[in-house]
């Protein structure tokens, strides 16, 4: 038993978070989802107090209060806020917080990674939303439709633009580590289909993050490049189009909106059934509906844009198309529903707040039927129809099932209980505060308020709905600030609440608060609910029966396992506290904000210090070779200590990274073809394209720059690694001499990215392959110096099989870039 | 639009009231069900039950009333490729913050206006949608949807309004500071009473007193008033400017206070706006520019 204690004892100790003013190095899920939480509510609170401003200011007609330049800048703000700054990122806090309890995972597999994400994150949100107070906001709305935001002066629009690209760096960041959480960090035997439902849905919103944020990642590149350098991408009179970035912009926002409402829903799914205490029905169902949604999402994109004059049949594909989402979000609901049925519901305060998301949220879906028809959608679009509908979708989709969220999750993650009085005060303050500010909009919609109007004359008929709204409004925050104080008020004198408060059948339920560590021992999970199916579950993970039940080696690990089956195949040590997250947010940031205000040499510097503080991270704490090949992790299994290729969490990462590259990449594309759409002439008369035969040349070179990294990977593999070292000194001339040539293309024929939208688009398409050719390099680089320490080895080669895996995308985006450009002129 | 008085703000507001009562009973035997979910005594408890619940309420019946609801509203959507000739073709210029109209006359001239727009009841309106500067978005809710006005392109959007009388037409995609004071007044008239005003608004103005202080004053370099000296195509036409019923775009009334004002500070009403203000003009400068706008009825 005393050899239990001190394993208990030398558990804790590794798994110690860093105390003083180094608490803030920590990397561990259970802190940095809190810090994520904080500061996902503390930019919503500030988001709420902008709404609030503007129903003061629609309070009355004729209203005085702000100025119109002001107002601007608060709607606009208000929108960015609660969408990049509270929505994503609440559903990053909440899966980091507790997706690793629920997997039977001590902590996710780049604990780094996520703290990275976090500073990113504080860092861009304190920009944008400090914007406001030096008058300087960006003011076109929250999507910023050109032209008007790219002949804005001032730098609102930069604003934007790069602190939102930089926030979007966080959410991907945070979506390749979520998808490989739950990919590769379940629990010893919990299969696929065991998964908890939270992880399918982490697992479709990881995945739509990754096709959704690239191409605003490619708009937002289009768009700086137009303000920044001048090339017209959206100036109609040099050949560009706004309609791009409305295409680009939307085929992010309507995913993104799923985004948002899948996490929330995923709640549900672990709060419904343990309150009806009983499984979910119709766990199959469930998920296909989540995958069908994550996909149909990505169709929907034009019921935005109805109204800018594209031909009936797109109208009526997006409309049947933007009425089929409604039938997976159904069968989620029912399934719902029906396990509430099939149970008996024990009355709680986060049921209150489950039902409450119910209402709304059916009347947003309802409203939103309504409108993806589009002859309706012709009279209401851009009115406060809209905004009442939207409002009933994301309150009703997303933060009442986060109240509940919050309500459920407090015991454990606090080991305090909230009050059950101020939880039904402010449901009902909510809920009624809610539908009295929003209800009425759906008139004042059709009464022909058009959203975005900082003042309406008396005589319009709108005033009384206006001040009803008003009221509503200041009572739904007032509900708000009710849940919000009773989460951050002193309970010191409440006792600690008991384990498993609710009685639920999940696995996150199993930890003891207080843990940064999770369980005592990872149980072997055999069973949805095995807190439930198994009564000798909790004795056998505290007794230290399951696996990884000691730290020995005075290292943090976790245990990853196989895909579909969950079978252990690594024991992976994870980060550890460290400034070099921080210290690399604070560098990309740097380049981001300086760049807001074009000062380069601040901008350079911060590229160097995000540059170096990414290479020591990687050098000091990624592939690490073990002291020994397996360990012993309890239940009579080795397992390795070092797994290389597909097997290895950091492949995945890598992977899962790429493919969001690529699709950034293939919105770039998308661009270019759609002027080529637009124009009867492409390239346009008076400009040449690039030749075929530069690009050509730059094609050959890439694939060799390829093969020889690929070589250098197989090479090594065969005990090589001298000649290995060769093949990437060789890919890395190849590379570059593949970018020298990518760039001779235009450079020779003297295309000019400021004449015209044809060769800004060319260049667009050269720049990014060569910052890939460039980063590329620097792997290659990279590769050959981690050989040449013996940090890589022929046995320990997972930084070349990253590296070769990074080279298939790269390569496959170059040559595309090479052919489109070189080729793609000869055929039209 | 709940006040239709054009044909397809008509068949809208129908479809509205048809999708609502749906919507509304909907909602109510879907929250029905699950309060009787939550509370009801005698609920059904096999899994069975739980599929085919699943199975009628989240796909048969959603898959139902949506295919039904498509086919009813997409009957609606305009035909835009239609070739015949609308009775009657405006064009529309928006611009930050005004609207540019002209008539298409049947030998093909156009006839300048602005910042109001006249119809004959009946009869087919065919729209020219342009923008030259950012995306507007010309709705008239009593008439029917809108349409986005884009720079680079040109958009054509068709009304056929039933009722007479005055409407108010708006900008509807947010446009700048005065996005909110980009309106216009519209007036249906019989078609009678239209080609008369048509051919009324076609005359030219006469030069009279204060034409010349307008010109030397700089008005004309941006504003035209047919018939005169004054030939500038930066804002908006003036020659029957006191026949109008608001101005600034529907911003303000027509009175001399008002004008003597926004000749003063024009952004002071409208933020953003492009017309310098005139306050350099001394007292009686102002007052006869003012009677003279006055003048053109």
């Amino acid at each position: 038993m005393t050899d239990k204690r001190a394993e208990t004892e030398q558990l804790a100790k590794v798994w110690d978070n860093p105390r003083g003013w180094r608490a803030l190095s920590d990397v561990n899920n259970s802190i940095i989802g809190l810090w994520y939480f904080a500061a996902a509510f503390a930019f919503m609170l500030f988001a709420g107090a902008l709404a609030l401003i503007i129903r003061v200011q629609l309070f009355v007609p004729d209203n005085t209060l702000v100025t119109s330049e002001f107002y601007s800048q608060v709607f606009t703000l208000h929108g960015t806020v609660m969408m990049f700054l509270f929505a994503v990122p609440i559903f990053e806090a909440v899966a980091i917080l507790i997706l690793p309890g629920m997997l039977g995972a001590r902590d996710l597999p780049f604990p780094r990674l996520s703290a990275f994400g976090f500073w990113c994150y504080l860092i861009g949100g304190v920009f944008v939303c400090g914007s406001i107070f030096f008058n300087s906001a960006p003011d076109a709305g929250w999507f910023m439709y050109p032209p008007l935001s790219t002949e804005q002066s001032g730098i609102g629009a930069d604003i934007w633009l790069l602190g939102l690209s930089f926030i979007e760096v966080a959410s991907i960041a945070a979506a390749v580590e979520l998808i490989v959480g739950v990919l590769k960090c379940r629990a010893p035997g919990m299969h696929i289909n065991l998964t908890p439902l939270y992880g399918w849905y982490v697992l479709v919103v990881g995945g739509m993050i990754l096709f959704a944020f690239p191409p605003l990642i490619a708009g937002d590149i289009l768009f700086e490049l137009e303000r920044l350098l001048d090339w017209p991408f959206f100036d109609v009179t040099r050949g560009g189009d706004p309609l791009l970035w409305q295409h680009l912009f939307w085929i992010f926002g309507h995913p993104e909106v799923y985004i948002i409402f899948l996490p929330a829903i995923a709640l549900l799914a672990m709060i419904v059934p343990t309150f009806a205490q009983r499984e979910i029905t119709g766990y199959s169902w469930i998920v296909l509906s989540a995958l069908g949604t994550g996909f149909l999402s990505f169709g929907l994109w034009v019921h935005h844009m109805f109204t800018t004059g594209l031909p009936s049949v797109s109208l009526g594909f997006f409309s049947a198309a933007s009425e089929a989402v409604a039938v997976p979000t159904g069968i989620q609901i029912f399934a719902f529903i029906a396990t509430v049925m099939l149970g008996s519901v024990v009355r709680s305060v986060p049921m209150l707040f489950c039902l409450g998301a119910l209402a709304v949220f059916i009347i947003g879906g309802l409203t939103g039927v309504m409108v993806a028809v589009a002859p309706f959608d012709f009279q209401v679009h851009d009115t406060y129809f809209i905004v009442a509908h939207l409002h009933y979708t994301l309150i009703g989709g997303m933060l009442f099932p986060v109240m509940a969220g919050i309500c459920y999750y407090y015991p454990l993650i606090m080991g305090k209980e909230l009050s059950r009085a101020y939880g039904i005060w402010s449901f009902w303050l909510m809920l009624i505060g809610f539908n009295m500010a929003f209800l009425p909009m759906h008139l004042t919609g059709m009464l022909g308020m058009p959203r975005r109007v900082f003042t309406y004359g008396a005589d319009r008929g709108w005033t009384e709905l206006n001040m009803i709204s008003s009221v509503g409004a200041f009572i739904f925050a007032a509900g708000f600030l009710l849940l919000i104080w009773d989460c951050v008020r002193p309970k010191r004198h409440q006792k600690q609440v008991r384990r498993n408060v609710w009685n639920a059948g999940t696995l996150e339920w199993a930890a003891r608060f207080g843990n940064s560590w999770g369980m005592r021992s990872i149980p072997e999970v055999n069973s949805r609910y095995p807190l439930w199916d198994d009564k000798d579950f909790l004795r056998k993970i505290d007794e230290g029966e399951g696996l990884l039940a000691d730290a020995k080696e005075g290292r943090r690990e976790t245990l990853v396992t196989s895909v579909l089956d969950a079978q252990p195949i690594q024991v992976l040590r994870v980060g550890t506290p460290s400034w070099l997250p921080m210290i690399a947010a604070a560098g990309l940031g740097c380049v981001f904000i300086f760049m807001t205000f074009k000062w380069w040499l601040p901008m350079g510097l911060g590229a160097v210090i995000f540059l170096s503080a990414v290479l020591r991270w990687l050098w000091t704490g990624s592939a690490e070779i073990p002291e020994k090949e397996t360990k012993d992790i309890g239940g009579g299994k080795h397992i390795p200590l070092y797994v290389s290729g597909y097997k290895s969490t950091g492949w995945w990462a890598m992977f899962i990274t790429m493919t969001g590259d690529l699709t950034a990449f293939l919105a770039l594309l998308f661009g270019y073809f759609f002027f080529w759409t637009i124009h009867p002439d492409f390239p346009p008369p008076g400009i040449d394209g690039p030749g075929w035969f530069w690009p050509a040349i730059a094609g050959v070179f890439i694939l060799c720059a390829w093969g020889l990294t690929l070589g250098a990977r197989l090479v090594n593999a065969a005990g090589r690694p001298g000649l290995a070292r060769l093949f990437l000194a060789l890919g890395w001339l190849a590379a570059l001499a593949g970018g020298l040539g990518l760039m001779a293309g235009p450079w020779t024929t003297g295309l000019d990215p400021t004449a015209h939208a044809y060769p800004a688009i060319v260049w667009a398409l050269v720049i990014w392959i060569l910052a890939h050719l460039a980063t590329g390099m620097l792997m290659q680089g990279y590769g050959f110096a981690r050989l040449l320490y013996g940090k890589a080895t022929p046995t320990h080669d997972a930084d070349l099989w990253n590296i070769a895996l990074y080279w298939h995308f790269a390569a496959f985006s170059g040559v595309l870039a090479a052919v489109v450009i070189g080729g793609f002129p000869y055929l039209t | 639009m709940l006040h239709p008085a054009g044909e397809d703000a008509a068949a809208v507001a129908n479809l509205f009231w048809v999708m609502a009562a749906g919507t509304v009973v909907i909602w109510l035997i879907v929250m029905g069900i699950t309060v009787y979910a939550v509370l009801g005594k005698k609920r059904p408890k096999t899994e069975r039950f739980a599929d085919r619940f699943i199975l009628v309420g989240g796909v048969a019946f959603p898959t139902v009333t949506l295919a039904a609801l498509l086919i009813f509203g997409l009957a609606l959507l305009p035909d835009w490729v239609r070739t015949d000739r609308p009775d009657l073709r405006v064009h529309v210029t928006a611009e930050q913050y005004w609207w540019r109209v002209a008539y298409e006359m049947p030998d093909g001239s156009l006839v300048n206006s602005a910042n109001e727009l006249h119809l004959p009841a009946g009869q087919t309106a065919e729209f020219v949608l342009n923008s030259t500067d950012v995306i507007h978005s010309f709705w008239i809710p009593n008439l029917g949807g809108k349409m986005d006005v884009i720079p680079g392109r040109t958009n054509l959007w068709r009304l056929r309004p039933t009722d007479t009388g005055v409407f108010r037409g708006v900008c509807a995609e947010f446009c700048g500071p005065s996005h909110a004071l980009m309106a216009f007044p519209v007036v249906v008239h019989e078609p009678s009473g239209f080609t008369t005003w048509l051919a009324g608004e076609a005359t030219a103005a006469e030069e009279r007193a204060g034409h010349a202080l307008f010109i030397s004053a700089g008005c004309g370099a941006c504003h035209a008033v047919r018939g005169t000296s004054a030939g500038g195509a930066v804002g908006p036409d003036l020659t029957h400017f006191a026949s109008r019923r608001t101005m600034a775009a529907g911003t303000l009334p027509i009175s001399a206070e008002n004008l003597q004002s926004w000749l003063i500070d024009p952004s002071h009403h409208k933020p953003d706006v492009r017309m310098p203000g005139y306050a350099s003009l001394d007292a009686a400068e102002r007052d006869a520019l003012v009677s003279y706008l006055l003048d053109l009825k």
